[in-house]
């Protein structure tokens, strides 16, 4: 293949950013209404000139609540999925029996079944378990969302890792349970990390269980506060813009720091 | 050959501890996933029998006090498909389910194509492209309906800026479907980006170069060598992307919540209409049932084609 010059490929580059620009022009826009508090029904400009950070003090002061929440759920979410999905995955990787296949089918299956069938059952069920407003209520039901997604992906890393490791620390009088804790989880950490990013992000984002699985205003995510805003029609569009930014920052962050594992995620997730 | 096998003749006692030793080696596979497998049962398992029952029953708000739920046998089913919203319910998940993937799927394997050429940046516009699909999908709701605002939202500032009317983009029922669609488009984008851009970058590059020999570049090269390449990543993605589609609620509950006069009402937000905003859990379950099923007939596609090409 021969490479043509950097200047000859940067009209490509111009191209790309444009592209990329119309792309994610709405999350400009977020950022954008965000800083011009007072907007409100009037026009935004398309610059903030006169940024300032009211919105975002309203946000806080009407939603920093619902931040701790969504965040105690996601990472409730996170450490319980974990929890059961690292040793199901390996479970399923290192023995292979015939009820092991017919499992991780239903786990693909599961995955396709929308969460709205779910939460229509769920509801009856937590309501007589008075697990409705409750956090740990919404942790199990994201948890259980999250968990097919979570073995599938580390069960594929934990597949392509020698049988011969885990015998030689079987012969070395180790146990399974040994042999996994000390040996499995530390070389499968990236698929593991992935996982939890994932599950994180999907807890964090997750709007259809707190719609469902709540009703009054002590247990609410950030979601859900996004969604009183703009379903009650407000105007002060800053004060939701605002917090609609700070609702991504997790999203922003893990783009940023954990680019690497965001990529194989997403095509891991699809494909395997 | 087992450590068992070669241990000395031993005591009774110590003849049980090796049965139960046995025993537990045994069950090992299964302690591992045994959590998981209860999970799973309490809450995909419990939930899909338990939307069955609920669909044949008067499961109201009554139902929660008094602990009754008379059976009723097809009676939700029945009012559910003679009702005049169910086919509205059913066109809607139509044209928002094709809609979606069709434009995601077009406009997502040209930015995949074009990311596949080598410039300077490519990674890293490539890996920002991924920024709307990462974000909570309720805040993108919340900042669509700020930008097709009648009044003072972005796009009919910019289309006034050509002297464009101010366009009811998601007040008007006939515009309303499309607004919703056109905004499922470009969450869908980045995973087809991602996905298609994946599948490209395992065609052969000698494919490549040994069809320009025979004069296949361009279109005839896209033709003859990626796309029969691509097919099976082609089907996965169009097939997950409905399932993914059919279960789309929150965009919807942001942006229209199913209206202007149900123009924006999916299988999926009708379920959630009817058990938890009228609290007629039984017609929710009924719809529910129905979705469910849709999603599974794709499912199954999923699964026999992911099964007979294992390299997808």
């Amino acid at each position: 293949m021969n490479h043509p010059s950097t200047a000859r490929r940067l009209p490509m580059t111009v191209l790309g950013v444009f592209f990329l620009a119309v792309m994610i022009f709405p999350v400009y826009w977020m950022v954008n209404s965000s800083l011009q508090a007072g907007s409100g029904a009037a026009t935004s400009d398309f610059f903030p000139v006169h940024a300032t950070f009211e919105g975002y003090a309203t946000a806080l002061t009407e939603q920093g609540g619902n931040f701790v929440t969504s965040l105690l759920i996601a990472l409730g979410t996170v450490a319980l999925t974990l929890v059961i999905a690292t040793p199901a995955a390996y479970g399923l990787a290192r023995f292979r029996t015939r009820g092991g296949t017919a499992f991780l089918l239903v786990l693909l299956i599961t995955q396709m079944i929308p969460a709205m069938v779910i939460a229509n059952a769920l509801y009856p069920l937590f309501n007589s378990l008075f697990l409705i407003n409750n956090i740990f209520g919404l942790i199990l039901a994201n948890t259980a969302a999250g968990i097919p997604f979570a073995i599938l992906l580390i069960r594929a890393f934990m597949g392509s890792i020698p049988q011969a490791l885990v015998e030689a620390a079987l012969v070395d009088g180790a146990g399974n349970l040994r042999a996994f804790v000390s040996i499995i989880v530390p070389i499968s950490r990236n698929a593991i990390v992935t996982a939890a990013l994932f599950t994180f992000l999907s807890a964090w984002s997750d709007f259809l269980f707190a719609l469902t699985l709540t009703s009054t205003p002590e247990v609410r995510p950030i979601t859900l506060g996004i969604y009183d805003y703009i379903s009650a029609n407000s105007q002060d569009w800053a004060t939701v813009m605002a917090t609609a930014v700070l609702a991504s920052i997790p999203a922003g962050l893990l783009l940023i720091f954990a680019q690497r594992y965001i990529a194989a995620g997403a095509v891991s997730g699809a494909v395997k | 050959m087992t450590s068992a096998d070669l241990s000395l003749p031993a005591t009774a006692g110590d003849q049980r501890a090796t049965a139960l030793r046995q025993l537990l080696r045994r069950a090992t596979p299964w302690l591992f996933s045994l959590p998981a497998v209860v999970f799973v049962a309490m809450f995909f398992g419990y939930p899909i029998v338990q939307n069955v029952v609920m669909s044949f029953q008067e499961y109201t708000t009554s139902t929660f006090y008094s602990g009754q739920a008379p059976w009723v046998g097809p009676a939700n089913y029945v009012t559910i498909l003679s009702s005049y919203l169910f086919t509205t319910t059913m066109v809607n998940t139509a044209l928002f389910t094709i809609g979606s993937i069709t434009f995601q799927f077009v406009i997502g394997l040209a930015l995949a194509l074009f990311f596949r050429r080598n410039f300077p940046l490519n990674g890293f516009l490539r890996s920002m492209l991924l920024l709307p699909w990462l974000i909570p999908l309720i805040a993108s709701s919340a900042v669509w309906k700020w930008l097709l605002d009648q009044e003072s939202g972005a796009l009919n500032q910019f289309l006034g800026l050509f002297g464009g009317p101010a366009v009811p983009w998601l007040v008007d029922p006939t515009l309303a479907l499309i607004g919703v669609i056109g905004v499922n488009i470009w969450l869908g984008i980045p995973f087809n980006v991602a996905i298609l851009y994946s599948g490209l970058q395992a065609v052969p590059k000698e494919l490549y170069e040994a069809g320009s020999l025979d004069g296949a570049v361009g279109w005839r090269a896209f033709r003859h060598i990626t796309w029969p390449n691509l097919r099976s990543v082609v089907t996965v993605v169009l097939v997950l992307g409905v399932v993914y589609t059919l279960k789309v609620v929150d965009i919807i509950l942001g942006l229209t919540g199913g209206g202007p006069a149900n123009s924006t009402q999916t299988l999926a937000t009708n379920a959630y209409n009817k058990s938890f905003v009228e609290f007629n859990f039984g017609e929710g379950a009924a719809i529910s049932n129905i979705l469910i099923v849709v999603s599974l007939v794709f499912a199954l596609v999923y699964l026999f084609i992911s099964r007979r090409e294992p390299t997808a």
